[in-house]
Formats: C-alpha cells, sequence, structure tokens
C-alpha cells in the first residue's frame, strides 16, 4: 500500500521547485568562488547573488539595495529587532509587539526585555487580530519599535498592517521612529508584502518553494542597524560572513516563480473555500481561522480528537497536515497563538492547521478532506 | 613496545566448569562489541587486547571495551619484553604520557614479578623505575595518596600501565538465557534491560507501538535508545508491534478504571507469545514499586497473572533518582527525556483502579477475543536487529 503523498503543510515548508533544485545544483558545481574573491571566480559568483537579489527585490517591489539577505527568517527577525533595538537605544527602549507571534519574534523580544528592554505585548480578539487603537494607546515617547507578523503562520490571521503604519506615521511626525517590523514569511507568495508600510521586512526563501536556510531582511533607506555578526563588508556589513551562494540563488529563482505565478490569491482562496466544504461533514468542527484571513491556512478544531493522533493517522493515508502545536511528551504545551485567541486548552490541542501553496490542486483538496472525515469518525469513537 | 589493553574480570564469578565459558563467553563480546582490529586472548588471569585498532587508537578501543559486561577493570598499557631496560623504558613513556594529560607533583610505583626468572624481585623493580621516574619528571614519591600510580606487571613479557578505568562488572552476555524486555521509550526500561544483561541475560527487547496515537519519532526513540544498549549488549532484536488495535479493543470494551490493568496484562501476554518464538525464559519489566498506579504491588501481582513465565524487576528496589544517575551512566537518559513520548495519554483513565484483583481483571476482560487479538499484533510486528556502532537518528525536537 503505498499512498500518493498529499502536502497541506506548507506554512511549515514547501517542497523546492525543480527549478531552484537545478539552480542550486548548477551553482555548486560551477560558481563555486567566493564572491569576495579578486578573480574571474569571485567576480561571477558575486554577480549570481546580484542577480538573485534583484528578483527578490522585485518579487518584493523594493530596491535591490535594500535587500539583505540572512541564514532564514529567525535571523532577519533577530537582526532587525535586535538590530534596530540595540541601534535607537539612545532614542528609547520600549518595544510593542503581539501574543500571536512566532516564537523568533516573541522570544527575541522578551530576550531583550531581559537585558533591560521595556516591552509590551498586546493581545488579540478572537481571530487573533490586534486592534490598531490598541497599538496606538501602547505607543510611548520611548518607543522605538513596532513588531507585528503580516500572516499569523497557525491561523492565516492578516493584521491590520495598513491601519498600525497609519498610526505610527501620526505618531512619528518627521521622526523617523517608532519603527514599523512586519514578519511577512507567511505573507510572500500568498498575499501583498506590505513593504510600503513597514521600515524592516522579513521573508524567507523555504516558504515559497525556495531552499531552507535562506531569508532576507528588506530594510528602508535611512534605518539604522547594529549587526548581530561581525567580521566583513557582506550584505554592507549588516550580515558578514561568505555568502550563501546557492542558497540565494535558490531564493532569486524561487522569487522569479512567485513574480510570474502573479496573483494567485483567488486560486488559493477557492481551494480553501473547497477545503472547508469538505470538510462540513466531520462533526462539531470549529473553524479556528478567521473567515477573511490568508488564503493558504486552515486552522480547524476537532474536539476530543488530540491533533498529534489525527497528524499521525493521516499520515497513514499519506495526507501531511500539523497541529498548530508541538507534541511534548506528557505535558503536551498548547499553541500560544490559539490560547490568546481565547480558544480553551483542549480546544487548543485538538486543533490542525492544514497549508495549501500554489501548487496544490482541487483534487488534492478533495482527497485531504476525505480522509479527514473518515480519521475524524474513526478517533472520534475511542474519545469516550 | 606494543600499546596493549589489559582487561580484569571478576574471579569471584568463576566457580569450577564455568570458567571456561565464562572466560570464553567475554572474550568472544570483547573482539565483537571492542572490535573490529582488536584480538582478545585470555592470558594469566587477565583478558589481553591487542591488534591494529589497539595500536592506531587504544582509547577509542578502551571505550567500547569499558561497557562490556563482565569486566571489571581495564589499563591502557605497554607490553615490552620482560628486562629492566625496557621496562624502565616503557614506565618513562608511560608516565610521560599521562602527564602530557593530567599533571602530578606525587607518584608511586607499584610493581609485581610474577615470573620468578626475572632477575630482579618486586622490591628491587619498585625501587629501580621509581628512582628512574624520580631523576626524569622531577616526582616525589608519596606511597599513601600518589597523584600517579606506574603499575608494573612482569610476565614472560612486562606491562606497564598509569591508568584503571572502571567497567560495569556482572557477567558475559550469553552466560545467562534469553529474555524479553519490555521497552518503552521511558528512563526506566533501558536502565532495567541494561540490568538484565549484566547478569548474563540475552535482551530481547520488545516494544509496544500504537500507531497513529504515536508517531514516528517514538519508534525511532526506542531505536535509538537500543543503539546505546546495543553497545553493551551486542546485537539487539527489537520488535516492535502493532499495538494499536488492543488499544482500541480496550478502550471500546473495558471499564474505564480497569483499562491499564488490562492493557499490562495483554503486554505480558504479547510478550510471553514473543519470548516462545524466541526462545526466551523469562521476561523483564522496568517496573519500580510504588511509582505509579499500576505499580502497587497488588496491582503487579495481577498483571503478572497473565503470564506463567517469570518477570524478573531489575528496578524494584531503586529510587527514581538511583534510576536516573544509572540511566545517564549508560547514555540512554539523553534519549528518553526527548519530547516526543507516547501521545497516548488519550487512553489514560483520570481515575485508575490502584489495586486491580486478578477476579476484577478478568472480568473487565471477558469481552475481548484476547487470543485473536495476540495473533493479529503479533503478526503485524516489526523486527529490527540493532547493531552496536550505528549512529541515533534524532537529534532534537522539531517543532512545526
Amino acid at each position: 500500500m503505498m499512498p500518493e503523498r498529499i502536502y497541506l503543510d506548507n506554512a511549515a515548508t514547501t517542497p523546492p521547485d525543480p527549478a531552484v533544485i537545478e539552480a542550486m545544483a548548477e551553482v555548486l558545481r560551477t560558481a563555486y568562488g567566493n564572491p569576495s574573491s579578486l578573480h574571474r571566480l569571485g567576480v561571477e559568483a558575486e554577480a549570481r547573488v546580484a542577480a538573485a537579489r534583484a528578483e527578490v527585490a522585485a518579487a518584493l517591489g523594493v530596491a535591490p539595495t535594500q535587500v539583505v539577505f540572512t541564514s532564514g527568517g529567525t535571523e532577519a527577525n533577530a537582526l532587525a529587532l535586535v538590530g534596530a533595538a540595540r541601534a535607537y537605544r539612545s532614542r528609547g527602549t520600549h518595544l510593542v509587539t503581539t501574543a500571536v507571534e512566532h516564537s523568533s519574534v516573541l522570544d527575541t523580544l522578551r530576550a531583550l526585555a531581559q537585558e533591560g528592554w521595556a516591552l509590551t505585548v498586546l493581545p488579540v480578539d478572537r481571530w487573533g487580530r490586534v486592534d490598531p487603537d490598541a497599538v496606538a494607546r501602547a505607543l510611548r515617547p520611548d518607543t522605538v519599535l513596532v513588531s507585528v507578523m503580516a500572516v499569523n503562520n497557525e491561523v492565516g490571521t492578516v493584521q491590520p498592517v495598513a491601519a498600525i503604519a497609519r498610526v505610527l506615521r501620526e505618531r512619528r511626525g518627521d521622526g523617523r521612529l517608532p519603527l514599523l517590523h512586519v514578519d511577512a514569511v507567511q505573507a510572500l507568495g500568498t498575499l501583498p508584502v506590505p513593504v510600503e508600510d513597514a521600515d524592516l521586512v522579513t521573508v524567507s526563501a523555504h516558504k515559497v518553494h525556495g531552499p531552507k536556510g535562506v531569508g532576507a531582511l528588506v530594510v528602508r533607506p535611512g534605518v539604522r542597524l547594529v549587526p548581530l555578526l561581525h567580521g566583513g563588508e557582506q550584505e554592507r556589513g549588516l550580515r558578514p560572513g561568505t555568502e550563501n551562494v546557492p542558497g540565494i540563488v535558490g531564493f532569486g529563482v524561487a522569487a522569479r516563480l512567485v513574480r510570474e505565478a502573479g496573483d494567485v490569491t483567488p486560486h488559493l482562496r477557492a481551494l480553501r473555500a473547497r477545503l472547508l466544504a469538505g470538510l462540513r461533514p466531520v462533526e462539531d468542527l470549529v473553524v479556528n481561522s478567521p473567515p477573511d484571513g490568508a488564503p493558504h491556512i486552515l486552522n480547524v478544531q476537532v474536539p476530543g480528537v488530540r491533533g498529534e493522533t489525527l497528524v499521525h493517522r493521516l499520515e497513514q493515508e499519506g495526507v501531511y497536515v500539523s497541529t498548530g502545536s508541538a507534541c511534548h511528551s506528557r505535558d503536551p504545551r498548547p499553541s500560544h497563538v490559539l490560547l490568546a485567541m481565547g480558544l480553551r486548552r483542549e480546544a487548543a490541542l485538538a486543533s490542525i492547521r492544514l497549508s495549501l501553496s500554489r501548487h496544490t490542486t482541487a483534487a488534492e483538496v478533495d482527497a485531504a478532506a476525505g480522509a479527514i472525515v473518515r480519521a475524524a469518525a474513526e478517533l472520534r469513537v475511542l474519545a469516550r | 613496545m606494543e600499546p596493549v589493553l589489559l582487561v580484569r574480570y571478576g574471579e569471584v564469578a568463576l566457580k569450577g566448569q564455568n570458567r571456561p565459558f565464562f572466560l570464553g563467553t567475554l572474550v568472544r563480546n570483547l573482539e565483537a562489541l571492542a572490535g573490529p582490529g582488536v584480538e582478545a586472548r585470555a592470558r594469566f588471569g587477565r583478558i589481553l587486547l591487542t591488534g591494529p585498532a589497539v595500536r592506531q587508537d587504544a582509547r577509542a578501543v578502551l571505550e567500547r571495551a569499558r561497557r562490556v559486561f563482565g569486566v571489571v577493570s581495564l589499563s591502557p598499557a605497554l607490553e615490552v619484553p620482560a628486562e629492566p631496560a625496557a621496562i624502565l623504558q616503557a614506565a618513562e613513556t608511560a608516565t610521560a604520557a599521562h602527564l602530557a594529560r593530567r599533571a602530578a607533583a606525587t607518584f608511586k610505583v607499584d610493581a609485581r614479578r610474577a615470573d620468578k626468572r626475572f632477575p630482579l624481585t618486586s622490591l628491587d623493580l619498585n625501587r629501580a623505575v621509581g628512582a628512574h621516574l624520580a631523576a626524569r619528571f622531577g616526582l616525589r614519591v608519596d606511597v599513601h595518596r600518589p597523584d600517579l600510580t606506574v603499575r608494573v606487571e612482569v610476565r614472560d613479557r612486562a606491562y606497564v600501565a598509569t591508568e584503571v578505568v572502571p567497567g560495569p562488572g556482572g557477567l558475559p552476555v550469553g552466560t545467562g538465557a534469553r529474555a524479553v524486555v519490555l521497552l518503552s521509550g521511558g528512563i526506566d526500561s533501558p536502565v532495567a534491560l541494561w540490568l538484565a544483561a549484566r547478569r548474563g541475560l540475552v535482551p530481547v527487547a520488545v516494544h509496544f507501538h500504537s500507531f497513529p496515537f504515536t508517531g514516528e519519532r517514538s519508534r525511532q526513540k526506542v531505536l535509538d535508545l537500543a543503539r546505546v544498549l546495543a553497545t553493551s549488549t551486542g546485537p539487539l532484536r527489537v520488535w516492535v508491534v502493532h499495538f494499536t488495535e488492543i488499544q482500541r479493543a480496550i478502550q471500546l470494551a473495558v471499564p474505564e478504571a480497569l483499562r491499564v490493568t488490562v492493557m499490562r496484562r495483554m503486554m505480558m501476554r504479547l510478550a510471553e507469545r514473543i519470548a516462545a518464538l524466541e526462545g526466551a525464559a523469562g521476561l523483564v519489566t522496568g517496573e519500580s514499586v510504588g511509582q505509579v498506579a499500576s505499580q502497587t504491588l497488588e496491582s503487579i501481582g495481577t498483571i503478572e497473572a497473565a503470564t506463567t513465565l517469570p518477570v524478573l524487576r531489575p528496578l524494584s528496589g531503586m529510587d527514581k533518582s538511583e534510576i536516573v544517575a544509572r540511566a545517564r551512566a549508560i547514555g540512554t537518559y539523553e534519549i528518553s527525556v526527548l519530547p516526543y513520548e507516547d501521545c497516548c495519554s488519550l487512553f489514560l483513565p483520570a481515575h485508575p483502579h490502584t489495586h486491580p484483583t486478578r477476579a476484577e481483571a478478568e472480568r473487565a476482560e471477558a469481552g475481548l477475543d484476547i487470543p485473536a487479538l495476540l495473533t493479529e499484533a503479533v503478526e503485524r510486528s516489526e523486527v529490527v536487529t540493532v547493531s552496536p556502532g550505528e549512529q541515533p537518528a534524532l537529534a532534537a525536537a522539531s517543532v512545526g
């Protein structure tokens, strides 16, 4: 019994596009020079990086000089948050974020709080959304940075980034502070990335069919950052170290494919609606995702069935999904996002996340929905 | 001058006719577990490890050999002809190597002449080596609490060593019968397997897997534990038993308070069936008295009544802290505490019966077709043989 594979865990990572793999293999074979080397091989590698930077910039609608390549979303978030907090320390030490951010944002800000920065973590409503007025109220004269994600990775909530940007613009007057950082890892490839509204934007390659180990921070001109690493002039001194040339080239190809795919939002939205319709037969199904959330993420709850049990049951049929939370032995930790949305612990533990990519087909969605309906019915019997 | 390893084994365990069997088994186990490239020979009440692997990296061989049951202690040594000049030279080389790793200000020489043809007495040899080393390295003699003890044994050849590393002791695996060990992903059962094997038993591991209630990582985890244990036991057979249908049947047919008792009784029955297939003479579990509800003495009795085989519980007298310390020493602790354990808490009742009787258990399982369930579970089992030296598969918990 060799099941066909239906991969609906694209918010965790996406399969690399064959064109990405090919381009990376070719770079590893031929363009292995160090971009900093004086000779021809170095020049060639440098040109490859420059071309990839132009592709990523084009996909985002920014200037190539704004793109700083990093080792991924986590590092881009750290560079934005720690880099800006340190650069503007003399101007203020207050930071603002939301309770539903990715742990690479929340934990980095908490680490800064340990070092003496003041941190405000704003609550969210039942759909995981932060209120722009609450952001306005949280601002203080010494606030230097607000960090809000574009799209929540667990439930797909789209945050009101434009409204928050307006709040910050009014507050700034002629000045530059407070800065707005947007973690847009889940927005790239599914929704417009708010590069106009934000001073710092995080993106990651492996969420858009690129390779793991490469991401970028988009930095608005004039924003100062203190680098996390030292010892080289690469990436304008903001990210020293020999460039991950094959990874960056892979990111470039992935970004070009994002641009060429055009507006995939309607396609994804239709698929998501179809998936949800297919899940209707699941008894007592609760939809955790907001109705107007991102088009590629659907988080649902099958009351009485542990999310991880459902994940394992579905993998038996070749359907790959994820829980909102990680399974931690006898003490399973429910998702901080679902708890912040007001879900009870048991409800949070009974939730799974289904996430699509532009390559997902209607047939896959139908088959997955069928498998979930069957598995839920079967496991519910055992749930006392 | 050749680097060798001197292995000491427990004389106490050697009785009469068992001696050649015991020694032969230990020699074979050492060659299998300390090798490849290691030859083991029993000589003058010691086992001598030699060969290309010892010449190349004696330390690595020592680390493998020190995990072999039956080994009381080991010493890396230099073997030289039984001549005074060669012995002085070896003592100097060994001491220099020792001082390069660890500083010492005081020392003593512990020389023994077993071969009476050797021209110097033990006392003379002590003095000669002591004087040479004191002059060469500027060390002071302290016979009571020396920083460094240089041991010299003179047989038909002479051996010089500066270090004694303890082994696990016990009896070589294979001097006892085969035993089926119930191996979970927790801290306790790997220690129980290790202790049983240290008494010479040949362990066969049985793991109950409840996919989809437990995932692929919990299976990997048990195999990783087996990989660590196999460095002491030799190749370890692991039965991964398909337990899901039994859990399902229990969930549907057994009153909640007795589900744990019946589940454990089914595990005993499965272990007994596997013992018959494996030619094993008994069962081993990681139970410790009173640790959880199923481990009251009454409960243990009711669970054990499901099998006619003897059930050994090597941990029954140990405190949790002792078990943890032992697990750390064996090297299984770090794997056991990895987070993805059994997510089958779905099946754990809120209030398990802590003193179930046999009659109660038998009534509770009346609705189960036990022979059919056992047959299906055994048939759908997977048997994996884990070899020492395999690398673990799991690194750390990954979070989606």
